[in-house]
């Protein structure tokens, strides 16, 4: 498991709107939430990703409908290794709420947002380019930063800071 | 002879042409590649291509202390160095639950202010000259160059300051620095006038920037636009007011909210947001607070060297601080802060030791670039580089 322990208390997070529309959608999607540094955190199932993000788009009161980021982080050697984080920012509301999901270390993949927000399409192929996690659905899945023929994916625990000689 | 590789000799379809801009392309600010599909003179389709200024620095900062990674954010975008640091800052500053003194806030919202003025010039002087008016260039760098100066009064050094450090400031102002920037506050708006007597009213200017390269609000939120880029397509948001940090919440300013959504309104928003920043220098002057500039927390600041020169503790501490670091409660962070570019965000994952686990930078060059294929479908190669221009890149922000 990651090093920070999920808090899994879903009942006292329950009014924050972010939360209120997924669990009003599908309460089963909904891992775990963790409210830290005034910061929300939730964890969402992956093969649930791209609809869980729809409704948080569209949600009536509180639409998140900006995409600030998405990135990951790789928990190598734990397992599941990948998590995928989504920063999403409700300009009317002002509020924010971190998205994430996790996936195994062989051969990750997950459904893109690209169909969500448009601009997912360079987080998406960055997030590909240096963790090699793939975006299923992305229309131009390729390497944004590195040399297309390069080998190996720069930000993985597992590859050396200095690179390979 | 070498193959070129496949992306330069693509053929368009049904007719149409790929023609290739960059990466070394005097208006594309820096390394940038515009791949342009166009039919005739008219763009079908545009990719920019980037990734030639990759430097790994988030694998860096992965490797060094936490304390390290601050002079690595100023190489990112080095046209606003100390926003960088402040957003660093304030990441850490928020997992170790800092308080930083008010001075510190003060004096951090200032130099803040004078990087947004020092970002802008070089834009306005460099998107101004894209467009055929040589003259503004010099002007502006007239003005940057004083803020350089007070640059360097603070920091020693003139661009890649690291002035904030986690905790507070590296160092406290010398004598006469603060007479020095009122000054330079008092004559600038009168500076700002010239801009605009060179720009806004001149006829050639306002054909080749009204009405072209047009985002509307919603393709703008869309495709992730940041900044005046957003402001300009009239979104109505700036974190300085909506989610305050480093005492903004203290300050009076305005907005400038543009509903065309074209290049000359993202040019009004920018030198509106002059006018506005300078404000805020004259407020953050006027109401400048005494007292310390480091938060109290010895095993994080690093002690006077005074101090060091007497006391046995302090000694301690920073030989602790140097050697290893210190240690960051586990958790993550996402700190916004708004860049000259739009929303600069620091994600900093903590796993508890003296080296961040993981920092993510959202850059808002990065973020803005995307909107550039969506604004010139169906607009003249020559608008082209208006609409890179307008969105004020930098390419160290984009590539990291």
């Amino acid at each position: 498991m990651p090093v920070i322990p999920p808090i899994t208390d879903v009942a006292s997070l329950k009014s924050h709107p972010a939360l209120a529309s997924l669990l009003g959608w599908n309460s089963g999607v909904v891992q775990a939430v963790r409210f830290d540094r005034e910061e929300l955190t939730i964890w969402v199932e992956k093969d649930a990703i791209r609809e869980a993000c729809a409704i948080l788009r569209d949600a009536r009161d509180c639409p998140f409908n900006y995409l600030c980021d998405v990135t990951a982080v790789d928990w190598y050697p734990l397992e599941p290794r990948f998590e995928v984080v989504y920063h999403l920012l409700s300009i009317s509301a002002k509020e924010r709420v971190r998205v994430k999901t996790r996936l195994n270390g062989s051969s990750p993949a997950l459904e893109s947002v690209t169909s969500v927000w448009p601009s997912a399409n360079f987080y998406e192929r960055e997030v590909f380019d240096l963790f090699g996690v793939r975006f299923t659905g992305h229309p131009n899945l390729k390497r944004i930063m590195m040399p297309d023929d390069w080998e190996g994916h720069p930000l993985r625990k597992d590859y050396p800071v200095e690179g390979y000689r | 002879m070498p193959q070129l590789p496949a992306s330069f000799v693509e053929p368009g379809q049904d007719g149409t042409l790929i023609l290739n801009m960059g990466p070394q392309h005097p208006s594309t600010h820096g390394v940038l590649r515009v791949v342009m599909e166009i039919e005739g003179e008219t763009i079908v389709r545009l990719r920019p291509e980037i990734g030639y200024l990759h430097t790994g620095i988030e694998k860096t900062c992965e490797a060094k202390f936490y304390q390290q990674v601050v002079p690595l954010t100023d190489r990112i975008d080095y046209l606003c160095p100390m926003t960088n640091n402040l957003c660093y800052c304030l990441a850490v500053e928020k997992l170790l639950g800092l308080e930083i003194p008010p001075k510190a806030q003060w004096i951090r919202v200032l130099m803040n202010e004078l990087t947004r003025i020092n970002s802008h010039l070089v834009w306005l002087g460099t998107h101004a000259m894209d467009l055929g008016a040589m003259t503004v260039l010099l002007y502006c760098f007239r003005e940057r160059e004083e803020i350089l100066r007070f640059y360097e009064m603070v920091s020693g050094q003139r661009m890649m300051s690291s002035y904030f450090r986690i905790g507070g400031l590296a160092l406290e102002p010398p004598p006469g620095f603060f007479e020095k920037v009122k000054k330079f506050a008092d004559g600038f708006p009168a500076k700002v006038d010239e801009y605009e007597n060179l720009l806004t009213g001149n006829p050639i200017f306002k054909m080749r920037t009204k009405g072209i390269a047009r985002l509307s609000a919603e393709d703008a939120i869309a495709f992730g636009a940041c900044g005046p880029t957003l402001r300009g397509s009239g979104v109505d948001i700036d974190l300085r007011r909506d989610a305050p940090y480093s005492g903004y919440e203290n300050f009076k300013f305005n907005v400038p909210v543009r509903t065309e959504g074209d290049v000359f309104a993202r040019y009004v928003c920018r030198v509106q947001e002059l006018r506005e920043s300078i404000g805020i220098v004259q407020q953050a002057l006027a109401g400048m607070p005494e007292g310390p500039i480091k938060a109290d927390a010895p095993k994080v600041v690093l002690p006077d060297r005074e101090k060091m020169k007497t006391q046995m503790e302090a000694l301690i501490y920073h030989f602790k601080i140097i050697t290893e670091g210190f240690a960051v409660p586990a958790g993550e962070v996402y700190q916004a802060v708004e860049s000259p570019r739009g929303e600069m965000g620091y994600y900093v994952v903590s796993d508890g030791t003296a080296k961040p686990y993981r920092v993510h930078m959202r850059g808002p060059s990065f973020a803005n670039l995307q909107t550039v294929a969506k604004m010139c479908e169906g607009q003249l190669i020559a608008d082209v580089v208006a609409a890179i221009g307008s969105i004020d890149i930098v390419l160290g922000d984009c590539d990291r």
